[in-house]
């Protein structure tokens, strides 16, 4: 049943490049029904799936001679992100919906991007989950390149370059392990079984951690990110923020983890404390949850700020995956699907309802303008969007946070104590934003309102309103109840954990 | 030499012979007072009719190699390896045909269409030889046809210039390949290829060693030129440029599908060499016979000579592949034009495919991997300069900005561009991106040693760099706004066939094991 969010998406995406042009509201409601035919699946794979492990949907031989097969399989962790791209779908689709340039291209170039995020997570094939991982690259240049803003042919050819470096880094490993592997197979089950060298390990590990690690906004390879996501539209910031990053975190977490577990093994000597590639990694992700959330603390700009706080995020999750015990990875998981919800949701608030009304992102200028006045739904859709980020109890971001850092604690206190330090600034950049963008204290003097009052600003449309309470209230639904994603996260991790060799 | 042999297995190349004469007949005996346009289609309908022709005549070769009268030499090869480039060629060269069907820079369409078809029977020969002379001729009568097509566009200075320039470079070439090809017989006293690396092998382990290097420089110096490997590319850009878009496309893939056809054809006969050797002496334990086993094999002298000179050869390609892959790839994100563009692309892609001759297989593998490679890159190709020519016929140039706003232009021609250019960049599921992976599939699988891993990672991240340049002219078409937004009109014929290729490109890309196991199906199940 899942593998038709994969093959629904794609022929959406194919239907919507051959529609004539001038047809745009047919467009988005097609790519609504789409996105939302495609969340449908997400939500009953995933009900169905319930206590399920490991569930192939389709194998067939794909390339006999060199063992590659159209493998689709989910497990709880696939189960999770699949419904998260279902949900960002969706969530994008509303937030494109005052698209006027070229629409239907638009929206086919967006459902073929979701259509090879399914794919990724679906895949259990290394090699079908690379191509599908390439595929996904095409789109999101297109649409950063087209209907981007700032510096947007800039942003979006160093996002396709920066993606493509890393996946050329995977393709190197993955080259690499087949050839090594001798098994004939590019199955991961296969290749996870098939012995590798732990020396090969050692050194394959950290090339295709770091390839798919760009991705992810590992520091230092994460500067394609604030820029990427302040230039792209709403729905392609929502998407990169929500999903593409996800799939480099899976990517880490399914085949470099998965495949390569030796390869986190202590070298055997250490340098001023670091011996193993865990450490490496642990450091990057600290060093990129405390960067990421100081370099958002000094932004003029709203849109970089949460572009800066997507990168501290994603350090939550990459440190998750270094803790390698159950609760870390467990936490992991739950923040990239936190993570994804909540991104989409500051990144809709920013560049559709607040920049599309406003047309400036600067804090200088929309401190003048008194949002949460005339822009009230903004306004608090932001202060709970801001709270969830900031990992506040009562919200998916918290569950995840708390479970990454008891991980850590479990693998190295002091990673706890260095992320802590994160959290913190997290805090104090989010309620900046908050204050500047709508809260801002000039008092205005007659004449401005007078001005305020002539020039109104668009009323909030119902596409924006749907989306704010699908992304808000998952949030809220996860962090009230975590168990729902938890119970088919768990043995998923487990597995992994187990069958990883270690 | 049996005369009725001959006949039989050259029959394909015969049949493009007399469909040369053909056309000529028709085309300057009955349409001497017909429309231009009417003896351009006439022309190439029958040029692609006699490469169909070519085609069914092929099956005829399937009773075995063509061999001197009393001896096993061989002098045309069939099935295999030079089956598949021969189908290739002739399938390529009708689609190079169809795109002439919409141009009209010459008004001698017949003696156009004629010289193709000669100079696809010498790639035709090239690609089945066995014999130092055969592959001279078939070298000789395929560059002299591609002269005159490059010199074709007589209205247009840069065409001559760049004829001359091509005709310069590949006449020193020839000469430098015969030099080659005089030591190789003055060493091993025969031109047959198996006998002639026998025979060198012999004459070297009696001290004829420095000569032998001489020779091999040489040879790769003459193919090199062919294949426009760095440092012999210089007549790439300038001919890719200069020559009318038929031509162009039959430069950039026929002729390069025949000479990466004889690279084959030597790579594997000097293999198969090693492997009877080693099959006699007994130091060699288990199956694994390849290369990377062969050089670590401390066994009798001679057999080390053996792999010594071959590790010559191998190295000299490693050399060309490598200088190929980077210079290429990097001199191409320099260019404005497209046409010099898809010129230093093709020089990057003979760097890669080079990589897989160096790392070459005895059994099939390689060689399948590698004219799995070139012919759909040829078929890639050849598309892309169908819709450079059909957008330079537009806007008068070649130039990135003459693509701006394709996409409202002609939207069919900026989605086919779309393709090819994504697939020559190797992007999944596009063709371009199997030909990559089953090639360097090949090479790690010949030897995961340090070497191959290094080279072949620095194809793949050579690759990544080639994603910019490509992604230069899609950006103009797709993301820059036009400046001229009239709609670009393509004559039916040329679009049926840009779309047809562009299909082909994802359909195989989609299916890869369908290319695959055809190609498979032309050897003997070992």
């Amino acid at each position: 049943m899942l593998a038709w969010t994969i093959y629904i998406s794609f022929a959406g995406a194919a239907l919507l490049a051959l529609m004539p042009k001038g047809r745009n509201d047919l467009s988005r409601w097609l790519a609504l029904a789409v996105a939302v035919a495609g969340l449908a699946l997400a939500v009953a794979g995933f009900a169905a799936g319930m206590g399920h492990a490991r569930q192939v949907i389709v194998d067939l031989p794909w390339v006999p001679s060199m063992g590659i097969h159209f493998l689709l399989a989910a497990d709880g962790i696939s189960r999770v992100l699949v419904l998260l791209t279902g949900l960002a779908a969706v969530a994008g689709v509303l937030f494109s919906w005052n698209v006027e340039l070229r629409t239907n291209e638009f929206f086919a170039f967006f459902l073929a991007l979701i259509g090879g995020v399914y794919g990724v997570f679906l895949s259990f094939d290394l090699f079908l989950l690379f191509v599908f991982y390439e595929i996904a690259i095409v789109p999101k240049y297109f649409l950063i390149a087209i209907w981007g803003s700032t510096r947007r042919e800039y942003a979006a050819m160093k996002l396709a370059i920066y993606s493509f470096a890393g996946s050329a880094m995977v393709l190197i490993g993955l080259l690499a392990a087949y050839a090594t592997a001798g098994s004939h197979s590019t199955g991961l089950v296969e290749l996870g079984h098939a012995g590798l060298p732990a020396s090969f390990q050692m050194w394959a590990f950290p090339l295709v951690f770091v390839g798919f690690g760009i991705l992810a906004g590992l520091w230092p390879f994460h500067t394609w990110a604030p820029t990427g996501h302040v230039a792209a539209p709403t729905a392609a910031s929502m998407l990169l923020a929500g999903v593409v990053m996800k799939l480099g975190a899976y990517g880490c977490l399914r085949v470099a983890i998965g495949l390569f577990p030796h390869g986190l093994d202590p070298w055997g000597f250490s340098l001023a404390g670091i011996g193993s590639w865990r450490d490496v990694f642990a450091i990057l992700a600290v060093v990129g949850i405390v960067y990421g959330a100081l370099v958002a603390l000094a932004q003029t700009d709203f849109k970089f700020v949460i572009g800066y706080s997507s990168v501290s995020h994603m350090g939550f999750v990459l440190l998750g995956l270094m803790t390698l015990n159950q609760i870390g990875l467990t936490g992991a998981v739950m923040q990239m699907f936190s993570h994804g919800v909540i991104a989409g949701l500051l990144f809709a608030i920013v560049g559709r309802i607040v920049y599309d009304r406003t047309h400036t992102r600067r804090f200088a200028e929309l401190e003048a303008m008194h949002l949460s006045k005339r822009l009230p739904f903004a306004a608090w859709a932001f202060v709970i969007a801001g709270m969830a980020s900031m990992g506040l109890p009562g919200f998916s971001g918290f569950v995840a946070e708390l479970q990454v850092l008891v991980g850590a604690w479990i693998a190295k206190p002091w990673w706890t104590a260095a992320a802590g330090v994160g959290i913190v600034v997290g805090v104090a950049y989010t309620w900046r934003a908050l204050q500047k963008a709508f809260f801002g204290d000039v008092l205005p003097s007659a004449h401005v309102l007078e001005q305020e009052h002539g020039h109104k600003f668009a009323a909030i449309t119902w596409p924006e309103v749907t989306g704010v309470a699908l992304l808000g209230g998952v949030s809220l639904a996860v962090g009230l109840y975590p168990r729902i994603l938890l119970d088919a996260i768990e043995p998923a991790v487990k597995t992994l954990l187990a069958g990883g060799g270690r | 030499m049996n005369y009725a042999d001959l006949f039989r297995v050259t029959l394909p190349e015969t049949a493009l012979e007399l469909a040369a004469l053909v056309v000529l007949v028709v085309d300057l005996g009955f349409l001497r007072k017909a429309a231009l346009k009417v003896r351009v289609a006439v022309a190439a309908l029958l040029g692609v009719a006699g490469c169909c022709v070519s085609l069914w005549a092929m099956q005829g070769q399937w009773q075995g190699p063509l061999r001197l009268e009393g001896s096993r030499d061989v002098l045309l090869a069939t099935g295999g390896n030079a089956a598949i480039a021969q189908i290739g060629i002739l399938v390529l060269t009708g689609l190079t045909l169809l795109l002439l069907i919409d141009s009209t820079f010459t008004q001698n369409s017949g003696e156009y269409v004629s010289v193709v078809l000669m100079a696809a029977s010498g790639g035709m020969l090239i690609a089945a030889a066995q014999d130092l002379l055969v592959i001279f001729v078939g070298l000789e009568l395929l560059s002299l046809g591609l002269y005159i097509l490059t010199a074709f566009a007589k209205q247009s200075g840069k065409s001559a210039e760049a004829a001359l320039k091509y005709y310069l470079f590949g006449g020193m070439s020839a000469a430098f390949l015969l030099f080659g090809f005089s030591y190789l017989y003055g060493l091993s006293g025969s031109t047959y290829l198996p006998r002639v690396v026998y025979g060198v092998d012999m004459a070297a382990a009696h001290g004829g060693a420095p000569l032998l290097a001489i020779a091999l420089v040489m040879i790769a110096a003459g193919l090199g030129f062919k294949v426009a490997a760095v440092p012999f590319h210089l007549w790439a850009p300038d001919t890719y440029e200069g020559a009318p878009a038929p031509a162009a496309a039959f430069i950039a893939s026929v002729s390069k599908v025949a000479s990466f056809a004889l690279l084959i054809s030597i790579s594997y006969t000097a293999l198969n060499y090693i492997r009877s050797l080693m099959q006699e002496s007994p130091v060699t334990g288990g199956h694994s016979y390849n290369t990377a086993a062969a050089f670590s094999v401390s066994g009798p002298e001679h057999v080390a000579l053996t792999l010594s000179l071959f590790g010559g050869w191998t190295s000299i390609l490693i050399v060309l592949a490598v200088a190929s892959m980077i210079f290429g790839n990097l001199a191409a994100l320099a260019q404005i034009g497209v046409r010099r563009l898809v010129a230093y692309s093709a020089v990057a892609h003979a760097g890669y495919i080079l990589l897989g001759l160096a790392f070459f297989f005895w059994g099939n593998h390689s060689a399948q991997a590698v004219l799995y490679y070139i012919l759909t890159y040829g078929l890639t190709t050849i598309g892309a300069f169908g819709v450079v020519d059909v957008v330079q016929r537009a806007t008068g140039s070649d130039r990135f900005d003459a693509f701006l706003g394709l996409h409202k232009r002609n939207p069919v021609l900026a989605a086919v561009l779309l393709v090819l250019f994504l697939s020559l960049a190797g992007i999944p599921p596009l063709v371009g991106f199997w030909a990559k992976f089953n090639l360097f599939a090949a090479v790690l699988g010949v030897s995961a040693g340090p070497v191959p891993f290094a080279l072949v990672a620095l194809a793949v991240a050579l690759s990544a760099v080639s994603l910019y340049y490509y992604l230069q002219v899609l950006k103009r078409a797709y993301v820059m706004p036009g400046v001229d937004e009239t709609p670009i009109k393509v004559h039916p014929v040329t679009m049926a066939v840009l779309v047809l290729i562009a299909a082909a490109v994802v359909v195989l890309g989609c299916f890869p094991a369908l290319l695959q196991g055809w190609i498979a199906g032309f050897y003997p199940v070992l």
